[in-house]
């Protein structure tokens, strides 16, 4: 496998690095030459001087034959060119862009970016989740986050410990998938008593997580 | 269009020599002119007739697209000194938000080819002083 990395700071040696012990082969284009320099001293990687967001010097690079490209520049609007360039004129068929803004994620999927990875975002998400809910931790995003998978832990003195599934009356578009109890893990059905200490995984819609969240530990999402 | 009117809603990003002038003699026009530039400064270059709108910020940010009203822009004309600036939010105005009209000027050649089919009409500053100098070298022989 391929990858050219474009673009500069101390991530791209870590990612050389990375890809190179998994025996990927790498090529970095990045603009300055005293990073050019340190980096082919320091890396096992291709090392190329130069404007990423200019077609020749992709090219030189070996854009056609590369397998991926990432896009890693500080500006987003290089990192949506860098990745149009490449998959348009050298075929690269998987082209991933940092985002700064990650109100620029949707829109690089629009301009067929295929993987827009916003640091922005996850640090926030991560950080709402530690100030939050103790007992409620999303675990992954699906289908471009509309739909979530969360652990949702029942406290004693919660609404839903007691209850049966059905008498909660969820919201028709989120499903408790499982429940581990002391380590072992029930399938829920219709019937199935919830306890204090149940550990529920929950499947639910962008729009039912929170009526969701709200019946089964009465607070709302954070 | 240069002297006849073209009434409607223009956005025109970047308030360089070539932003502004495009602003002041499209206001005068009696075109509805919003210009965006990333500093406040740059608006000195605008004539004390425009009677357009400012929007200090960066045009890469969708808010600030939103805020120079693009959704009712019939035209965006992206005039930066940045070429990767100018195709992203020409791009983002043509795709995002169907503005009907949309132009770029991108400097570099290489880089204009690749965008020819996005539905943006690129303008490239380089080909046209190369056409007219080359027009300016024939004539020049022609005349000899």
């Amino acid at each position: 496998m391929r990858v050219l990395l474009v673009g500069t700071g101390r991530i791209l040696y870590y990612l050389a690095r990375q890809f190179s012990r998994k025996k990927i082969l790498v090529t970095i284009v990045t603009p300055y030459a005293t990073e050019a320099r340190e980096l082919s001293r320091r890396t096992a990687s291709s090392v190329l001087e130069g404007d990423g967001t200019d077609p020749r010097v992709l090219e030189e690079a070996g854009a056609y034959q590369a397998d991926a490209l990432l896009s890693l520049m500080p500006n987003d609007e290089d990192n949506l060119v860098v990745c149009q360039i490449a998959n348009r004129v050298y075929r690269v068929p998987r082209t991933i862009a940092l985002v700064n803004d990650p109100e620029n994620e949707e829109i690089f999927h629009q301009l067929n970016v295929s993987v827009a990875i916003s640091a922005t975002r996850i640090l926030s998400i991560l950080l709402e989740e530690q100030a939050g809910f103790e007992e409620i931790s999303r675990i992954v995003s699906l289908a471009e986050g509309t739909v979530s998978v969360s652990e949702v832990i029942l406290r004693e003195d919660g609404p839903a410990a007691g209850s049966t599934i059905e008498s909660l009356e969820l919201p028709a578009e989120a499903l408790i998938g499982g429940i581990i109890r002391k380590g072992t893990v029930l399938i829920p059905k219709g019937g199935t008593r919830l306890e204090a200490e149940d550990r529920l995984i929950l499947v639910a819609t962008e729009a039912s997580l929170e009526p969701a969240l709200r019946i089964l530990t009465g607070e709302p999402a954070a | 269009m240069s002297g006849s009117g073209f009434l409607g809603n223009i956005v025109i990003v970047g308030c360089g020599r070539l932003g502004s002038s495009l602003a002041n003699r499209l206001s005068q026009a009696g075109s509805r002119v919003v210009i965006i530039d990333r500093s406040r400064s740059s608006f000195s270059l605008l004539e004390p007739g425009f009677s357009g709108f400012r929007v200090t910020g960066d045009a890469a940010e969708r808010n600030v697209l939103v805020e120079a009203s693009i959704q009712e822009a019939d035209c965006l004309i992206a005039a930066t000194e940045k070429d990767t600036l100018n195709l992203m939010v020409a791009q983002v105005a043509r795709h995002v938000f169907s503005v009907p009209k949309v132009l770029a000027r991108v400097y570099d050649p290489k880089r204009e080819t690749v965008f020819l089919d996005a539905g943006i009409e690129i303008v490239s500053p380089t080909r046209l002083m190369v056409d007219t100098f080359l027009a300016a070298v024939r004539a020049r022989q022609e005349s000899a």
